[in-house]
């Protein structure tokens, strides 16, 4: 027996409320963050992960309020993306009650910041966000602004370059996959997690539950998130886990 | 600050009646009736902020006598030495050292993988010996951790959990008045806030 493999549900937060509607049955407010983080809490998710899609950067305060509710009542870690772009961001997330932070574009626009945040707040508060494209044969590029401008930078050799900078651990989304609900991009998840000696996230694509396990097993990642099964509750947490069990994984009952 | 503040977050939901400051003032150490000495991020930074606020006297003299609870850094600062950062002296309350996880050395025996460092995750304490703070917890139960370097207790009876990760390390630590854990309770659902709660109905007695 060992460590765990995580399943991580993320909820996309625009001005304070969840949005791709989550269709839990008996839920009161399908909007609210604090209540259907309470649920996946119940269900038994080993963490959750906000991404702050709110287009305005004056209204950020709203995440900060979001976070700060939410920590009072899920004591489970928390990670928050969108918008991180300075130590001061990264700060008042913490201070809000997040325990990771998650760091994209402004880590490709200045990779020293993921030094510097690092350094700061220590290593197990910084994930680093990769959104990549396939290019060609064994070849994916990182891209930024949601899969839309690329950089010309090769993802495995940032996921290399964001580890040797203090990153705690690698959030790996393939953008092809990305909302196909067809798993995931296996090839780039094994090719970044066997290049690192940090943690990484597979994410992009998740249709069922064998994906999930797939991610693990045969994209050797170390943890997996999964926004729309779960939301839409196609699938619960729980039944996620039972399934990965079925297939040899470990983890958390 | 980092999130100190889950700590005191979780420990008000477990015990809504106590008061809990978070705070860097020597005098509150000295006057509190339980002490809890979280920490996170780098160990050098840890000593140093002790050192500047002058807390250092503050916490060994409640590692004397109060219900003292460490948690991450603050268990591995009881100990005489970490290899972090090219070596610091700890606050030497428990006799061991603080090395580093092997990077790329350590390898999951059911895949064969590497294990990657920091540990990360959600991963089972073995109850050494009987304690308090057991209490109602079961066996082998599944806590969050996020560490690179981990605690070696040279005294076996100073352990009350270990866990496994390529090597077998103290994931929890206890002597007298003081328990510490490697884990973080904050952050480990049921079982952490059982244990928080559990510390602060404990009278100090191992």
């Amino acid at each position: 027996m060992g460590l765990a493999k995580r399943i991580i549900p993320c909820l996309d937060v625009d001005n304070g409320r969840v949005v791709k509607g989550v269709r839990f049955v008996d839920i009161r407010d399908a909007g609210d963050p604090v209540e259907i983080a309470r649920r996946y809490d119940q269900q038994g998710a080993d963490e959750i992960t906000f991404l702050d899609i709110t287009a305005s950067s004056g209204d950020r305060d709203t995440m900060v309020h979001v976070v700060e509710q939410v920590a009072e009542q899920v004591f489970i870690p928390l990670t928050v993306g969108g918008g991180i772009r300075k130590v001061e961001d990264v700060r008042r997330m913490l201070n809000a009650g997040a325990d990771k932070v998650g760091i994209n574009t402004a880590a490709v626009a200045r990779p020293e910041f993921v030094k510097e945040a690092a350094d700061h707040f220590g290593a197990q508060a910084i994930v680093v966000a990769i959104d990549a494209k396939q290019t060609g044969p064994a070849r994916w590029e990182v891209f930024t602004h949601g899969g839309r401008k690329a950089t010309g930078i090769d993802a495995i050799e940032w996921a290399r370059r964001m580890a040797d900078y203090g990153a705690g651990e690698i959030l790996l989304t393939s953008m092809d996959r990305d909302g196909t609900q067809n798993g995931f991009d296996l090839d780039l998840t094994r090719a970044v997690c066997d290049a690192v000696p940090i943690p990484v996230i597979a994410s992009g694509g998740v249709g069922n539950l064998d994906h999930l396990a797939d991610g693990i097993l045969k994209g050797h990642a170390d943890a997996v998130l999964a926004a729309s099964i779960f939301h839409f509750g196609t699938y619960t947490v729980a039944q996620a886990k039972q399934r990965m069990a079925e297939r040899g994984i470990e983890v958390r009952w | 600050m980092g999130n100190l503040r889950s700590v005191v977050k979780a420990i008000e939901h477990v015990a809504p009646r106590a008061q809990v400051r978070l705070t860097s003032d020597a005098a509150d150490v000295a006057r509190a009736e339980r002490v809890v000495f979280p920490g996170q991020g780098a160990i050098a930074g840890c000593m140093a902020a002790l050192e500047s606020c002058h807390l250092r006297d503050a916490v060994l003299a409640a590692v004397q006598h109060k219900p003292f609870l460490g948690i991450c850094l603050g268990l591995q600062a009881l100990f005489e030495f970490s290899e972090e950062g090219g070596g610091v002296q700890g606050l030497n309350v428990l006799p061991g050292r603080v090395p580093r996880f092997p990077p790329a050395q350590m390898r999951d025996p059911q895949s064969g993988q590497v294990l990657k460092v920091p540990h990360m995750g959600w991963n089972q304490v073995r109850q050494v010996r009987p304690h308090p703070l057991w209490a109602g917890i079961p066996d082998n139960s599944r806590f969050y951790f996020v560490h690179s370097y981990y605690a070696d207790a040279a005294v076996r009876s100073d352990i009350a959990g270990e866990t496994d990760y390529g090597i077998r390390f103290t994931s929890a630590a206890a002597r007298a008045n003081i328990f510490a854990v490697q884990f973080h309770p904050e952050k480990s659902a049921a079982v952490g806030l059982r244990l928080l709660e559990n510390f602060m109905a404990w009278d100090g007695r191992g």
